[in-house]
């Protein structure tokens, strides 16, 4: 990035190393043409988000002017106001935290123990009941949504947060991906659990389950993705307000204030930035868990 | 291999014992009885209605094929076939290529890698709906930050999703930017399996680097491209979250798609039967177009060889 009347092929003389300068430990990557492509594109994957961001703050009369500007004329935090006064976002809030948090409580537990059993243990009808595990994978959800609302209707579960979380219980992906793991692991680390005398659940649970923590890690975010931002199931299955999830309770917002901009936006901020936040947390394992939704999936 | 064999034969020697069955189970049950019961059940009940007229309320009625023949001739239902087709048809190939480019770009040692990583990251973990509203608002022709763009480079204003020929491209263009995640760490993670071995052969014997791509880094890629081709096809084949949330199919049913004509004929017109054969009718086109695309690509990576 030096100003262009710089020669670019002058020889690279390193200025002494004094006792002041001393010569970096880390070697500086060196500055690359891809620079060139890589900024546009970063720029057209953030440009969603700073609009969703400046939306959410920028004053009702400022998006609807024409022609419209970039920025905001003033900042404001009216649509924040208003979307916590007018509407039960925080109760949706509450609901969808509910909503992932029984979700990937259950798949852990019911997951790793099926996984678990499919992988090391051996019992009559295993292979078929694994093999029905598989089959499930390839049955596409919208085949389920009609007998699966009409099967809850039927059990008075419809417009209760209930019917929410029962699909999410457990899944055959996260049986899948653990009875995986569970395989990869050596075997002669339960044996020897074995030996000193601790019960199946014993292994599994001190032995086992431990070992088990970046699996874990990888069906949690999995469930977490999928229920937090799950919508087609919630708009069949909740009619009633209060037990809306935040997913849901956005895109009614669309209906019915479809004006109301900075409302609608400071909903998608407190709806997307948990998960965003997360993610720049905990990067390494959002990319693996991607990674191998891809190549076991 | 000995130890592997010794306990293969141990375990068809050994019985189980009634304790151990149990055992078993026990672990399996729980999940089993969930996964089972969701998906098993009612498939096999979907199935039951699609032959049969129901409101949901009434006495079912058999109407033994009547869905299924109906179906066939129903404009609305060819429509959204062909709406869904057409998504697939723009989504998947340009999700592969992108990835693919994103992956190659991605892929070194340069200052701030880590940053574009997680810009074209980032939106992989964004809701549907949270992003459906999101196009609305920047595709927006009155106020919409595309049209302002447009607007400053003197370029005529467009319609976009309110446009019922523009409307598929847009919920295509944000897919791409919600999805992009998803095909570029699996490049990502393919593109650091081929061996450097291979690559620095072919250099030595005189590739450029176009060679290098085309003859030694893509032949390897192949396998991954079939598999998350698939993948994105089964995915874009269910678009219903991103419709929902943008057009509700309009303009004039512009982007009716298979899954949103189910929700609606099912939750909507309550034809519990007739929306169970569309539905049907999805999963018997998914199954061709997986089976098909495998054995092509099969035969493509047979003759090559």
């Amino acid at each position: 990035m030096t100003s262009p009347a710089a020669p670019t092929s002058a020889p690279r003389v390193r200025p002494p190393a004094s006792s002041l300068h001393r010569p970096r430990r880390r070697r500086r990557l060196p500055f690359s043409a891809w620079h060139l492509l890589l900024l546009p594109v970063a720029a057209v994957f953030l440009l969603p988000f700073v609009e969703m961001f400046l939306a959410s703050v920028t004053p009702a009369s400022d998006i609807n002017r024409i022609p419209p500007g970039f920025w905001p004329s003033r900042f404001t935090v009216d649509g924040y106001a208003r979307l916590f006064a007018e509407s039960e976002v925080v109760r949706w809030l509450l609901n969808t935290v509910v909503v992932s948090a029984v979700a990937i409580a259950s798949h852990l537990v019911l997951c790793s123990l099926a996984g678990y059993g499919f992988a090391r243990l051996r019992f009559p009808g295993r292979e078929l009941g694994f093999l029905g595990i598989l089959a499930t994978i390839m049955v596409p959800s919208q085949l389920l949504m009609i007998p699966t609302y009409v099967m809850f209707a039927k059990l008075g579960l419809v417009n209760d947060l209930g019917a929410a979380i029962v699909p999410w219980l457990a899944s055959a992906f996260g049986i899948f991906l653990m009875r995986q793991f569970f395989l990869s692991l050596p075997a002669e680390l339960e044996e020897s659990g074995r030996i000193d005398g601790c019960s199946r659940l014993q292994v599994f649970w001190f032995v086992v389950l431990p070992l088990a923590r970046p699996a874990l890690a990888t069906l949690a975010i999995f469930t977490l993705l999928g229920s937090w931002n799950d919508l087609v199931w919630p708009l069949v299955a909740i009619n009633d307000e209060d037990a809306f999830t935040l997913q849901l309770g956005l895109t009614t917002f669309q209906g019915t204030r479809r004006t109301d901009w900075s409302l609608l936006m400071a909903g998608n901020v407190v709806a997307t930035l948990p998960l965003v936040l997360l993610f720049l947390l905990a990067q390494k394992q959002f990319v693996a868990t991607m990674a191998s939704a891809g190549l076991k999936g | 291999m000995t130890t592997y064999e010794n306990a293969r034969r141990r375990s068809v020697r050994r019985r189980w014992t009634p304790g151990e069955a149990l055992a078993g189970w026990g672990f399996v049950a729980p999940a089993l009885l969930v996964v089972g019961g969701l998906t098993l059940f009612p498939a096999a009940w979907a199935l039951v209605l699609s032959f049969r007229k129901w409101d949901g309320f009434s006495p079912q009625v058999g109407v033994g094929t009547q869905n299924y023949r109906d179906l066939l001739s129903d404009p609305a239902v060819l429509s959204a076939a062909w709406h869904t087709l057409l998504y697939t048809a723009m989504f998947v190939p340009a999700s592969l290529l992108l990835g693919l480019l994103l992956a190659t770009a991605l892929n070194r040692r340069i200052r701030f890698i880590g940053f574009y990583r997680t810009a074209v990251f980032v939106p992989f973990v964004v809701s549907a709906a949270a992003t459906g509203i999101l196009t609305t608002y920047l595709f927006s022709p009155q106020f919409g930050l595309v049209n302002n763009v447009l607007r400053v480079l003197h370029l005529p204003q467009q319609g976009w999703l309110e446009d019922s020929g523009q409307a598929l491209v847009v919920i295509t263009l944000m897919s791409l930017w919600g999805q992009a995640a998803f095909t570029t760490v699996i490049y990502l993670a393919a593109l650091q399996d081929v061996p450097h071995e291979t690559v620095e052969a072919a250099r030595i014997d005189g590739a450029g680097s176009l060679q290098v791509t085309w003859r030694v880094v893509w032949p390897q890629l192949r396998p991954v491209t079939t598999f998350v081709g698939v993948y994105l096809t089964l995915q874009a084949l269910q678009l219903f979250d991103l419709v929902y949330a943008t057009t509700r199919g309009g303009p004039l049913d512009a982007t009716q798609t298979i899954v949103y004509l189910v929700w609606t004929t099912a939750f909507q017109k309550l034809q519990f039967g007739y929306g169970s054969a569309i539905a049907y009718g999805l999963f018997v086109l998914t199954l061709a177009v997986t089976v098909a695309v495998t054995v092509t690509q099969r035969r493509a990576a047979r003759r090559t060889r």
